[in-house]
């Protein structure tokens, strides 16, 4: 099979963003003075990399022989025979370089990065798994690296600030606000303000200013173009449903893009309810939050009535946060992807469920997909197929999962 | 007309042939009470204009100090609304010193521009600061400002170049603030060669005075900066005064009033010292 697709062998009508960021009211450029002119800059960069044919060229080189992409679409057969309705088929980015799909945005950002002459790269990390993969990008091209890390989340998840220290990455954890991941993404823009002429920040999800929010969902849309090619490959047609976990939206996005015109395949999304939707201990914030502006962008966001930021919960540090990628709370508006929600408790089950079944330990955060996986297969019937973006692996979250069932490791 | 007094102040330092000083308070920090006394000493203390913060949960483009400010005006209960009843009482009995209010935009989100505009103008507040609301984004939150008279107060900064520095002139009144160094507030110094130029440039563009902050932290710092810009702007090291009065267990205002009376003194006196 073909390695790589490209972005151009797509048409997209669909057209979003405009020329300044927004996916209808949302996404733009909500950042400090100070930061504009970068933020321009950076804007002007991708899209001379996006025209330059040696770049794309590059960048597929390196997710063929580096990440070790092209992704397998695996068909989930004793899971489709436990829930009886569509066949069920993983797009499995857990097999990708470093365990998540993370890496394919931090392999496009290092090497425009590198174009743009930085020196310096800076990340935040929640669980680790953004942190890992830009440490791993950086400590291959040689480039010094720092990730912002919340200081509760240092604890959480020892062994990834382990594995970035290993590879190379200077590790800083965060004491101000909760010490969480948007306490992180407030202290790497801190930094950024501070280091203007060296330093590149490296965003992790498909938000903040533009063009963050479009370059992310570019880089990430290779799953969704690989799930296209090998769906037809399969099966001769498109899927009926694509589902994937939701936290700030960047494997979502990238798995719905390429599919984004093609009415017929339903995009669902699956966002952490935590300890559940009706208390405040969770990190649904396309359900559960409103329209406002953070980190540089405008989104739907869980506040209080004063319009302070509150705390996202999820037994899923990567789901964590309190706001969404602008261009998932666009396609929420418009009626085009349907997002739903997962408690922690069902995310658990599924974990157990999922590597019980398929023999495949699931990260927490598709595991949040899993547990409305069944409900989807049975609503599309069993002449259907549903694609899941297997995002990650669960070894990390092995120590967690651990905890939480009562047992020592 | 409220963008009145920040005109007037500037055309009455011009004819009295010096800088200006600008402090910069948080709403709530420590109490509502004890934020109240040290708005109502600012003037008297010489603080020509005030900058009012309002707390905001994820302040990214502040330093340490006034991150703490913030949180201690949240835990204080200070929202958007408190701050303007604060305005409110400061303004009712000090009809002449500009009064800025400087945040994020969150919390104009959540009230609504246009509420926000009405009410700031009613309880006094002449302008307004939004460090996360770049030209780019400000229209409609300009035409809310516009239809009440208030200044959007625009920041540049040493990444703004001249062709930014017209973007950033765009549908701004009052005044200019420029931020001196790339950096969060309160952590480094400028070089002050570098100010001098930046100032004229900034004023050129804009056809507005220029006051500048970020890193003034000393009399002979603020001294200096007096010397060449239209006022200079202190707010870390004001809030700094009242984490060390809760520190030290003494009442904040007398602390704050004190650092102001000693920035303010410096920023008189710059451009007399300079020609004696």
């Amino acid at each position: 099979m073909n390695a790589i697709i490209p972005n151009q062998a797509i048409p997209n009508r669909y057209g979003m963003p405009d020329a300044d960021g927004r996916f209808g009211p949302y996404g733009g450029r909500f950042v400090a003075e100070t930061l504009m002119p970068l933020v321009l800059e950076l804007n002007r960069a991708y899209e001379a990399c996006k025209a330059d044919p040696s770049f794309q060229a590059e960048l597929d080189d390196f997710l063929t022989h580096y990440v070790g992409r092209p992704s397998p679409l695996y068909f989930a057969e004793r899971l489709t025979e436990h829930h009886g309705g569509a066949k069920i088929w993983f797009k499995r980015d857990e097999l990708n370089h470093t365990g998540a799909h993370k890496i394919n945005n931090c392999m496009g950002q290092i090497l425009l990065a590198m174009r743009m002459g930085k020196k310096r790269i800076i990340a935040e990390t929640g669980a680790g798994q953004h942190g890992v993969a830009t440490a791993t990008v950086c400590a291959r091209f040689g480039l010094q690296c720092v990730v912002y890390m919340g200081a509760a989340d240092v604890e959480r998840q020892s062994p990834n600030v382990f594995r970035m220290k290993l590879l190379g990455a200077e590790v800083i954890p965060v004491t101000s606000g909760r010490g969480t991941l948007k306490d992180a993404m407030n202290e790497a823009l801190r930094d950024w303000v501070t280091n203007v002429a060296d330093t590149y920040y490296l965003i992790g999800t498909a938000a903040g200013p533009h063009p963050y929010p479009t370059m992310v969902r570019d880089f990430q849309s290779v799953i969704g173009r690989e799930a296209k090619v090998q769906m037809q490959a399969r099966r001769g047609k498109l899927p009926d449903a694509l589902v994937a976990a939701i936290g700030g939206g960047s494997n979502a996005i990238g798995l719905f893009h390429p599919f984004i015109e093609d009415a017929g395949v339903r995009l669902i999304g699956v966002e952490a309810a935590g300890r559940g939707l009706d208390g405040p201990d969770h990190a649904a914030s396309l359900q559960g939050g409103r329209p406002g502006v953070l980190h540089g962008n405008r989104t739907y966001l869980l506040q209080d009535e004063d319009g302070q930021i509150l705390e996202g919960h999820s037994i899923s540090a990567g789901l964590d946060y309190p706001g969404i990628g602008p261009e998932h709370a666009w396609l929420k508006d418009i009626g085009r992807a349907e997002y739903r929600s997962a408690t922690d408790v069902e995310a658990l089950e599924q974990f157990q469920l999922c590597s019980q079944l398929e023999g495949i330990i699931p990260a927490l955060e598709p595991s949040h997909a899993l547990a409305r996986i069944g409900e989807i297969a049975a609503e599309i019937g069993k002449d259907g197929d549903v694609v899941l973006n297997m995002c990650g692996r669960g070894d990390k979250d092995i120590f967690a999962v651990a905890k939480h069932l009562g047992v020592e490791l | 007309m409220t963008t009145g007094r920040i005109d007037a102040r500037f055309a009455a330092l011009k004819a009295e042939g010096r800088a200006g000083f600008v402090a910069y308070v948080m709403a709530g920090d420590p109490s509502r009470d004890e934020a109240l006394e040290i708005l109502r000493g600012l003037p008297a203390a010489g603080a020509d204009i005030i900058e009012l913060g309002f707390p905001f949960s994820d302040p990214m483009a502040e330093g340490p100090p006034i991150q703490r400010a913030a949180l201690r005006g949240l835990k204080a209960g200070l929202t958007l609304r408190g701050t303007l009843d604060l305005a409110r009482a400061f303004r009712d009995g000090d009809a002449e010193t500009p009064l800025i209010l400087m945040g994020y935009l969150n919390p104009l989100e959540t009230y609504g521009y246009a509420a926000f505009a009405y009410d700031a103008a009613a309880a006094g507040v002449d302008g307004v600061i939004i460090v996360d609301c770049p030209p780019e984004e400000a229209d409609p939150l300009s035409d809310a400002l516009d239809a009440e008279q208030l200044s959007l107060i625009r920041l540049a900064t040493p990444t703004s170049d001249d062709a930014r520095l017209e973007v950033i002139a765009r549908r701004t009144s009052g005044f200019v603030y420029y931020v001196s160094v790339a950096g969060v507030t309160g952590v480094k110094e400028a070089q002050s060669a570098s100010v001098a130029p930046a100032v004229e440039r900034v004023r050129r563009a804009s056809g507005l005075p220029v006051a500048v902050g970020f890193g003034v932290k000393t009399p002979e710092r603020a001294a200096e900066i007096a010397r060449v810009a239209d006022a200079v702007v202190a707010g870390s090291v004001l809030v700094d005064e009242v984490a060390a009065a809760l520190e030290a267990g003494e009442p904040a205002p007398a602390r704050v009033l004190a650092k102001v009376r000693a920035l303010g003194d410096a920023v008189r006196g710059a451009r007399v010292t300079e020609t004696v």
